[in-house]
């Protein structure tokens, strides 16, 4: 795989867009993939840029996710070029927050694989993404309300059981039925 | 009992006067490949609109991943593709390795890409005998690609102690050697295996009525399937030339001769095709890593498996798995868990195009068009 460092993208968006707001990474990792952090307000140009620009041509986005840090939601996408054989470039988009500002623009309409893996985000970080064309739940059901992949998500303690005639469940269960007895009887 | 004031499966009614049938295919029914469920809106027998519904199998493996240790999630790799345990693990060990910055040694290398491929070969035969049963010859191509699929899976459980849920690889090389004679065996059975091919080849392919079923249905061109994100055999099938094992030459790929093939049109027989060529490569694969398999150690041993701490750092690690593009995208903070643990799923991401291709097709086709993408649900819900 012929190599295509960040760098050279970095240059290639500050020389096209010079007023995108774009910056660079450093990965500690030993994998040495640096990544490009943009703005969200300027990742739809600078997605358009990365797509057609003919030194880079990255036709190609294989991954996207989401990752949940303390205080904001990140977005990652993992891109390849299949006419240049290189990559991957990875491309960070930050929301403003974890609960109010958690809106970014939708790459789908620029690369249709973005599609399943952004409703997924969607599903499961809570991430909205802004001009998706069918943003719903992938993989939870539409009823569900909270987002499981995010730090501080409680599994509840209500799934289903099967009562055994012992142990800790059954006292639950009494203690339930008699508090739900005695609302009933007193709404009589 | 009351009900909804339109029985749409959509959002949306399907109009007033309108003469169109909506139907849920699946999720238990046996041409979906598991638990799959498409919302099917037809005019006649033609489809005009369809939803696929996901999520009967999701388990959340990713929040469960980032709850265990790094080898902990190695067994579990194995229920993604679980028609492919030996590639999921490889994939992960892939990520791993990069992230962390392992080297692994040489027989272990030859050992992967012999199980690797080996994987490969049973995965492709009983795609063969799937997409027969999806256009109703249920039963006898499907028990010939399995009578094959269990010797494969019997040299797996001798290496491996397990026909599936192998848990096979560890960062940095695999977990146990072959056992004596098991390498002289594996050789003689892929002796075998062409004249195989050409048994299912010759009782397949000329058939007219397969042709029928399988030319001209749903074609995907090139630039759709790239956009698409579509991978492995499906993208190659739209005449894509892109194999992870030739771009980014991981493992000992580089060394190693085989073709890729590539279809032309793009439509259910070059996407049934290609699984039958990519199954003969795999064979020259084999043939060649038996002949130069070389002694020495098959595990990294400088790498601590129990009580891994990756450096901190991100890596995405990806290989050709027989469903397309596997991928890791690991986040490591330096502790014994991972921070963030995802996996690309080549079955996910191949169904984007799904909708698109079955419009205009028949009900039956459907079945076909789906099999033809060659899903397992383990992966695509995970």
């Amino acid at each position: 795989m012929s190599s295509l460092s960040p760098e050279i993208v970095l240059q290639r968006i500050h020389d096209a867009l010079p007023k995108a707001r774009v910056e660079l990474l450093n990965n500690p990792s030993p994998s040495g993939q640096h990544a490009i952090r943009v703005h969200r307000e300027d990742v739809l140009e600078v997605a358009g840029l990365l797509k057609n620009d003919p030194e880079l041509l990255l036709d190609y986005t294989s991954n996207v996710t989401g990752i949940d840090y303390s205080d904001h939601l990140e977005v990652v996408y993992h891109l390849f070029s299949i006419a240049k054989k290189h990559g991957p470039i990875t491309l960070k988009v930050r929301t403003g927050d974890r609960a109010q500002d958690v809106t970014v623009p939708s790459l789908t309409p620029i690369w249709k694989s973005a599609d399943f893996q952004e409703r997924e985000a969607f599903d499961l970080f809570g991430i909205r993404f802004e001009g998706h064309p069918d943003l719903r739940r992938l993989l939870m059901w539409e009823e569900f309300a909270d987002f499981p992949m995010r730090k501080d998500y409680v599994a509840p303690d209500d799934y289903e059981y099967e009562p055994t005639p012992h142990g800790s469940i059954v006292q639950k269960i009494q203690a339930h039925s008699k508090h739900a007895s005695a609302s009933s009887s007193t709404n009589a | 009992m009351s009900f909804p004031p339109h029985t749409s499966l959509f959002n949306e009614g399907n109009g007033a006067g309108a003469q169109t049938l909506d139907v849920s295919l699946g999720p238990q029914h046996p041409s979906t490949h598991g638990v799959f469920r498409m919302n099917v809106r037809m005019d006649g027998e033609t489809i005009v609109k369809l939803q696929p519904v996901f999520g009967y199998l999701h388990r959340n493996h990713e929040k469960l991943a980032e709850r265990n240790s790094w080898l902990g999630s190695m067994p579990y790799t194995d229920r993604l593709d679980y028609l492919c345990p030996i590639t999921n693990n490889w994939a992960y060990a892939v990520a791993v390795e990069k992230l962390a910055g392992i080297e692994v040694p040489e027989r272990a290398e030859y050992i992967r890409v012999i199980v690797g491929e080996l994987t490969r070969l049973q995965n492709h035969t009983v795609f063969l005998g799937f997409i027969l049963g999806d256009m109703g010859s249920w039963g006898s191509a499907l028990m010939y690609a399995f009578r094959e699929r269990e010797k494969i899976l019997d040299l797996f459980e001798e290496l491996t102690g397990a026909r599936m849920m192998v848990n096979y690889m560890r960062f940095g090389g695999v977990r146990c050697d072959f056992p004596v004679g098991w390498l002289e065996k594996a050789r003689a059975y892929i002796e075998t295996y062409p004249a195989f091919l050409d048994e299912m080849e010759s009782l397949l392919v000329g058939n007219e009525i397969l042709l029928a079923r399988l030319q001209g249905v749903a074609p995907v061109t090139a630039e759709r399937a790239i956009n698409a994100g579509l991978s492995g055999p499906v993208l190659r099938a739209s005449g894509v030339d892109y194999d992870i094992r030739k771009v980014d030459g991981y493992g000992i790929y580089p060394r190693l001769s085989f073709r890729v093939p590539r279809g032309e049109v793009g439509d259910c027989f070059d996407r049934f095709m290609i699984r039958l060529l990519e199954a003969r490569e795999s064979i020259k694969l084999l043939q060649q890593a038996f002949a130069q398999i070389p002694a020495g150690p098959i595990v990294n041993p400088v790498v601590k498996q129990r009580g891994f701490k990756p450096p901190v750092g991100e890596a995405y690690g990806r290989i050709e798995s027989p469903k397309g593009e596997l991928g890791f995208h690991l986040v490591s903070e330096g502790g014994e868990k991972p921070y963030r643990y995802h996996i690309r799923p080549p079955s996910l991401i191949n169904l984007t195009l799904l909708e698109e291709m079955c419009l205009g097709s028949k009900l039956a086709d459907v079945m076909v068009i789906l099999g033809s993408i060659d899903i397992v649900l383990g992966e695509v819900d995970r």
